[in-house]
């Protein structure tokens, strides 16, 4: 069983790897052309916005809560960690590690935020709890509104260009990682629990309050490293940058893709957030789109495209090396995901 | 009854009650349950049954008197702390976790005997390895208990609804209890399953050492198994005994079946 996993881990890692070799190859002979670096840019987006959508679904389908106040979280990771990265610039800090010590104090600074709103909001459910978390989201935007730190109402800019692709990219592999390791845990295990019905699971001994905030604390860590990187790529960045459009506009990305899926949040974020960036003509018109596409999703796959359907790299070989008599344990297997 | 003198019971209940606004749904509740000892709960409709359960799992916080788990005193507690203190319940309506898997519902109710934290998790230690393997195999274990085995991996929603129901009673054994509370089990079932649910019971009370607290409107069942029955209305105890007194017992009868205004002779 247990070797089973880890050589399934490993064929990830590879895979993984494969991915990131086939873009370092894609962008150094320049197939694109003078372009490259646009469309660089371009999955770096995709990068950051795969790191907050995963991490909201952690709340909307694996806890089953709606936030709509993650535009919050995100905004304390990026302003804390262009305060943190501004601070130790000229440091003689490699630009790696201060990239990374940058992103971390963002997500702290966040977690610790996801506590302080979760502790209280967590006490509320459904539409009660969607109109808090817009409430708290407001309240951190208009807190950075007049911060003098943050710039106040004005832009923050001149923050350090710290997100090259290849380095967000590998971040990006080691957060979703670890959402994937915690929600394929106790921890995720008993978050379901508490969505399925959460009378029942307080009387399996779960503590329902403590799995939540938790689970909320750890959402809100990695929106705030997916800010971190939002802001080292704008460079430049204004409170109302994150405002309650924002957090839709990720919640509809969790929703379209799945909701209980992290792979649909990894696919729906990166198509929907490089969408925008090739149609730039009709950026404008993006949420129209989105609420275009919400609705068809909410009526044809009302679970979201991928509903809670996980990509098993592992599952696709083993489907492809064994096409006779393999069809009843990739069966098997494609319960053991969905759950 | 000479060693429950002994040891304190396993539940001591005294006085308890609560009160809806002017509405006392439970008044003065006294019962003491020994060492696999089953009880049964019994009442018309709307008697107080279920809100029992609910003070002694603590979904309500009694507005009086006071229960004891082991000599150990449990009010005010919430509902996970009294669980992992060793009462599980199942419900009337039954709650599973309908879209896991049959075996992710018995190991979420272990959750509790899991110690590794977040770091274990993520990065997949030797601990975390060596708690998961143990876990399932617990898991299964129990699962054969109430005949579930080589479902595992079914959906918890697809079962069908006596399997459901001994899925739920599975479920509350996961959490280690010393105490288990049924209520209505045997609702919706037909006779073959009730008669299975039976051996489950009896198999559990022999080979857990558990004590159980049964709420039950089918009184064949009621009767057959259990050692002692309380019967309540109204919120307020009106008898308690062996199957056998309650069965004779005038205000049980007329509890069930009103009272006896035109001299109709009623048979219990």
């Amino acid at each position: 069983m247990e070797k089973k996993y880890k050589i399934s881990y490993l064929i990830n890692i590879l895979g993984v790897i494969a991915v990131f070799l086939l873009f370092v190859l894609l962008f150094e002979t320049k197939v694109f052309g003078p372009s490259t670096q646009y469309i660089k840019g371009i999955c770096t987006t995709a990068c950051y916005t795969i790191i907050m959508v995963a991490s909201l679904n952690l709340v909307v389908g694996f806890m089953g809560e709606f936030s709509l106040g993650h535009a919050g979280f995100v905004s304390v990771g990026a302003y804390t960690s262009a305060i943190v990265s501004s601070a130790l610039a000229g440091k003689g800090l490699p630009d790696f590690f201060l990239f990374l010590t940058a992103l971390m104090a963002g997500g702290a600074m966040a977690g610790i935020t996801g506590v302080m709103v979760g502790i209280p909001a967590l006490r509320l459910k459904g539409d009660y709890l969607a109109i808090v978390t817009v409430a708290f989201a407001e309240i951190i935007r208009v807190c950075f509104c007049n911060f003098p730190i943050t710039g106040g109402g004005k832009t923050m800019s001149g923050i350090l260009k710290l997100s090259d692709f290849y380095w967000c990219y590998w971040i990006m592999a080691a957060c979703v990682a670890v959402m994937y390791m915690y929600v394929r845990s106790r921890f995720g295990r008993t978050v379901k629990a508490i969505r399925e019905d959460y009378i029942a699971a307080a009387a399996s001994g779960i503590n329902v309050t403590y799995y939540k905030v938790m689970t909320f604390t750890v959402a809100a860590f990695f929106a705030g490293v997916g800010g971190g990187i939002y802001a080292h790529y704008m460079t430049a960045m204004i409170p109302t940058n994150f405002n309650f459009m924002y957090s839709a506009e990720l919640l509809s990305e969790v929703i379209i893709g799945g909701t209980g899926s992290l792979t649909g949040s990894i696919l729906g974020a990166a198509f929907l957030s490089s969408l925008p960036e090739m149609t730039r003509q009709f950026s404008k018109y993006r949420m129209l789109v989105y609420s275009i596409i919400l609705v068809m999703v909410m009526i044809f796959r009302p679970g979201g495209i991928f509903g809670n359907w996980e990509f098993s790299l592992t599952r696709l070989i083993k489907k492809l090396t064994r096409q006779e008599g393999g069809k009843k344990d990739s069966r098997n297997e494609k319960t053991k995901g969905g759950v | 009854m000479k060693e429950a003198a002994k040891k304190p019971p396993v539940l001591m209940v005294q006085n308890l009650g609560i009160q809806f606004g002017g509405l006392k749904a439970v008044d003065s509740f006294d019962l003491e349950i020994g060492e696999s000892e089953l009880i049964g709960l019994i009442g018309p409709n709307g008697a107080g049954k279920t809100t029992v359960f609910n003070l002694i799992t603590g979904v309500y916080k009694p507005t009086e008197g006071s229960f004891y788990l082991n000599g150990q005193r449990m009010n005010g507690k919430n509902t996970y702390q009294i669980v992992e203190a060793g009462i599980a319940r199942t419900f009337q309506n039954i709650r599973l976790f309908k879209k896991m898997s049959v075996i992710d519902n018995i190991k979420a109710a272990m959750n509790s005997r899991l110690s590794y934290g977040f770091f274990h998790a993520v990065f997949r230690t030797p601990k975390y390895w060596k708690q998961e393997a143990l876990l399932t195999e617990r898991a299964k274990e129990l699962l054969k208990v109430v005949h579930l085995e080589g479902k595992e991996e079914l959906k918890a929603g697809n079962l069908p609804y006596g399997e459901q129901r001994r899925l739920e009673i599975a479920r509350a054994l996961a959490t280690d209890m010393k105490l288990l509370l049924l209520d209505e089990p045997a609702a919706g079932m037909n006779p073959t399953e009730t008669e299975e649910l039976l051996d489950i019971i009896n198999y559990i009370r022999k080979e857990f050492k558990i004590s159980v607290l049964l709420i039950e409107h089918d009184m064949s069942l009621v009767m057959k198994i259990c050692e002692r029955i309380k019967v309540l209305d109204f919120g307020t105890t009106i008898a308690f005994g062996t199957p056998k007194e309650i069965a004779n017992n005038q205000r049980v009868i007329e509890a069930y079946l009103g009272k006896e205004d035109e001299e109709v002779e009623e048979d219990a």
